[in-house]
């Protein structure tokens, strides 16, 4: 197992107003099929990409919000959101939605893979990963 | 007439907003439209740009905000939700349009 490689997805852009929510989600999904260690990580406008309650039926815009609930069925481990992002939007981890997460061999069950964490561990994080892909 | 205003970047990301204000005529009309409607949320760092301008009127347009899941209850006190009809009056009610991109 020693070519598992972590991938960290970094997610800096709001969704809706630019295609870079989007795109990072679809090489997610693609990238899911490489059964490496994926984390995606959300600061600065990226954590509205979490935000629930989004109606998109007066747009004429794809809802996407659905498809960050499945995540955790390909293969998606840990979705860390700095806090200091959120605190400066107004937003605490009760606005953002709730992604679970099952290992179907061994039957672990996480409830939710959402995690806010501090500059620190945000540091850490990113510089433990092997790969970073900003979006 | 004054005129109308329309911002559709997010303000945590550019200066759009804060630019708009500035450059505002008394009596303006400031249309917050796609990743623009981040600025009229309460709460946030952001919130005084709005909050601190005193001569013009600010709308959001209610499909972006909805798009976006902020719920009506957190706007900044004073800003207007309008529908695609509403940005079309207020474009008839002003003497011309300008975009801050």
């Amino acid at each position: 197992m020693s070519d598992v490689k972590k991938f960290m997805y970094l997610n800096r852009r709001a969704p809706y107003g630019t295609i870079y929510a989007w795109e990072s989600l679809e090489v997610v999904l693609i990238g899911a099929a490489f059964d490496q260690e994926v984390s995606l990580m959300f600061v600065d406008d990226g954590v509205y990409q979490l935000v629930k309650g989004s109606d998109t039926s007066e747009s004429d815009m794809k809802n996407f919000m659905p498809t960050y609930r499945t995540l955790g069925d390909y293969g998606v481990r840990h979705m860390f959101v700095d806090q200091a992002s959120l605190e400066a939007r107004g937003l605490t981890t009760d606005d953002l939605i709730e992604v679970a997460w099952e290992d179907w061999e061994t039957e672990e069950e996480v409830d939710n893979i959402v995690e806010a964490v501090d500059a620190d561990k945000c540091k850490e994080l990113m510089a433990e990963s092997d790969v970073v892909f900003s979006f | 007439m004054a005129d109308l205003y329309t911002v559709n970047k997010s303000p945590f990301e550019k200066n759009s907003l804060e630019q708009a204000i500035r450059f505002s005529a008394d009596g303006a009309s400031i249309l917050l439209i796609e990743d623009g409607v981040y600025g009229a949320v309460a709460g946030t760092a952001v919130e005084g740009l709005i909050k601190g301008a005193s001569g013009a009127k600010f709308y959001a347009l209610r499909s972006d905000v909805k798009a976006r899941g902020i719920a009506e209850d957190r706007l900044i006190d004073g800003v207007e939700l309008v529908d695609y009809a509403g940005f079309v009056d207020l474009v008839e009610n002003t003497d011309k349009v300008q975009a801050w991109l």
